[in-house]
């Protein structure tokens, strides 16, 4: 894209600081450089088609309510796995670990302990499984991709375990509470002009907690320090190995957030609890601009992503197109975004 | 009194002998060239002092004190700053995130710190002012020449009071006219009492700027001679080993 030649240093210089942004010569070449904007046209473009094609439905309360909370689901995993992808790894095992939480949370508040210690009894089983993971990718060396392969068939299988595989409906005395944060919105204000799911709020905050931790603190540095280049990071005194259990840690912590969240929702918690979310999940990473060699990706590209693959899904069903058609929409837009990843990389080499 | 001194350093991995008993020291302001062929060990050498391993035998002493690296950290606490063969950088970060990383900037107190971009850029700015490079630090090191990058690399050693900069190949990668900066800058270094080890295939460069040189074969010192005692020729047939030893 617009590039700054090495010509005027001076006269950069003059601008200040400020707009010495990079590499980019006004915010507006970088805006369009930026994958995640045109994901984000590509979500208005398909949110402003419904509106006109199917007002009566599309733009109906219930239904936005819907496809926010659907995709605040999938934003918040895909939070926590652009954080693995950006070191260059990969988290298969969030799906599972959804299903474990939320057993984990069944069980305990089954049991008749209030919900916060249901919440942290879930959340300590999902960081469980991230440090297991990233135990063994870190300290054992062993590749991503095998070892949360194995991990999302045993954080399942454990969850059929603990359950005796059968599904939970009881929640003990707390049940309502739990249904109310999953299920609920505006976490019970009456007095807001919208509604807005709760797990909305909580995508919220995470966006801009990962966001600012990306940006501004060490951790989120040597996070796409170790994607970048991670003999570099060794070389540098990067804790390499530290950093990269942090990662695996904070996907699973995502994951079993959502995995409250759903549970919360649906009233309950089936097996199949999770299915597939790490596919749709790594989905919404790379179409928001998740980088799988390493180094680059956002949190708000996360979200973005998820919420098109949402928005897509939400428009076929509305529009009548049979639903099977949906992975090929995903595929595509998969393919499309990888290529404009590697057209900006062929543009960038010169 | 030696700035760094390396008694009988050995390094083995398995039954392979990297390097074998190896003794030398440099003074400050000193300039060491050390020259032998791939797989003659000064890699190894240079991670040894880089903290990045520790020896198999023998021992380090600093200031006649001994030397214990467990990290580059520690080795950077005493001030000895590596300039790596590849650079060692990341590409995906700005040049600034690439001077600092590993040691950033913060602000903020107890657990509310925060990475001070602005104080990292300035100081940034300010190195490559002083190795008059061109780098601007808000790049991204991707988009770099190869004598931008080497000045990114460069003023990582330079960021704190380095007191021995070993440097890499630093002149491998590099233009004609990138070079004579490159050997400039070392000169200047020197004689700001910095202790350099220059490590390189490129005998005019280390004819150019060397006090020393010191030539490695298959593990072992071959050579250890002031530069102006030897000659180019005499250090190839060190390389080569059709010299045995002088």
């Amino acid at each position: 894209m617009a590039t700054t030649s090495p010509d005027a240093p001076e006269a950069q210089q003059a601008q200040g600081d400020f707009y010495e942004s990079s590499e980019h010569r006004s915010w507006w070449a970088w805006l369009v450089s930026q994958q995640v904007f045109w994901v984000a046209v590509a979500a208005i473009a398909a949110c402003l088609f419904m509106a006109v094609a199917r007002p009566d439905t599309f733009l109906l309360e219930r239904n936005l309510f819907n496809i926010t909370r659907n995709f605040a689901f999938v934003a918040i995993v895909a939070i926590g796995m652009v954080a693995v992808i950006a070191t260059e790894g990969i988290d298969l095992s969030v799906g599972s670990t959804v299903v474990l939480s939320a057993i984990v949370i069944g069980l305990v508040m089954q049991a008749g302990y209030p919900l916060w210690i249901g919440v942290l009894a879930a959340l300590g089983a999902g960081l469980a499984v991230g440090l297991v993971n990233g135990t063994l990718i870190a300290l054992a060396g062993m590749p991503p991709f095998v070892v949360t392969l194995g991990m999302l068939s045993i954080a399942r299988s454990l969850a059929m375990v603990l359950s005796n595989n059968i599904a939970i409906y009881y929640f003990g005395p707390d049940q309502q509470l739990l249904f109310d944060f999953g299920g609920g919105a505006n976490f019970g204000a009456v007095w807001m002009p919208i509604i807005i799911p709760n797990p909305v709020y909580v995508l919220v905050a995470l966006l801009i907690a990962t966001s600012l931790a990306f940006r501004w603190t060490r951790w989120g540095r040597y996070v796409f320090a170790v994607g970048g280049n991670e003999q570099a990071a060794t070389l540098t005194g990067v804790p390499v190995r530290r950093v990269k259990i942090s990662v695996y840690m904070f996907a699973a912590f995502c994951a079993a957030l959502t995995g409250v969240l759903m549970t919360g929702w649906l009233g309950g918690v089936t097996l199949a609890l999770g299915q597939g979310l790490e596919l749709r999940v790594i989905a919404a990473a790379v179409i928001g601009g998740a980088n799988l060699a390493g180094g680059g990706g956002t949190a708000l590209g996360a979200v973005i992503g998820a919420s098109l693959l949402e928005i897509i899904r939400n428009s076929l069903i509305l529009l009548g197109i049979n639903v099977s058609w949906q992975g090929a929409f995903v595929g595509t837009f998969i393919v499309v975004a990888a290529a404009f990843d590697q057209i900006r990389r062929a543009r960038g080499a010169d | 009194m030696p700035l760094l001194e390396l008694r009988e350093v050995s390094k083995h991995y398995g039954a392979i002998q990297a390097l074998h008993s190896v003794s030398t020291a440099i003074e400050p302001g000193e300039v060491v060239g050390m020259m032998g062929d791939n797989g003659a060990g000064k890699s190894t050498l240079v991670k040894i002092v880089a903290g990045n391993f520790p020896a198999s035998e023998g021992e380090m002493y600093m200031d006649g004190h001994k030397l214990e690296l467990h990290n580059p950290t520690d080795a950077r606490r005493h001030g000895i700053e590596i300039v790596y063969q590849d650079l060692a950088l990341c590409d995906n970060l700005t040049a600034a995130a690439n001077v600092f990383l590993g040691r950033e900037i913060r602000s903020g107190f107890g657990p509310f710190r925060y990475l001070d971009h602005m104080a990292m850029i300035q100081r940034s700015r300010e190195l490559f002012a002083e190795l008059k490079s061109e780098t601007r630090p808000r790049d991204l090191v991707h988009r770099m020449s190869g004598g931008q990058r080497q000045a990114v690399a460069i003023a990582r050693a330079l960021l704190t009071e380095a007191r021995i900069v070993l440097l890499d190949e630093p002149t491998a990668a590099i233009s004609v006219r990138q070079v004579a900066e490159v050997l400039t800058l070392i000169r200047r270094l020197r004689d700001s009492g910095i202790a350099i080890i220059l490590i390189s295939h490129r005998m005019p460069d280390v004819f150019a700027v060397s006090d020393r040189i010191v030539v490695l074969r298959r593990g072992k010192k071959v050579c250890d001679k002031p530069t102006g005692e030897s000659s180019p020729e005499e250090v190839t047939g060190l390389i080569t080993g059709a010299i045995e030893a002088a």
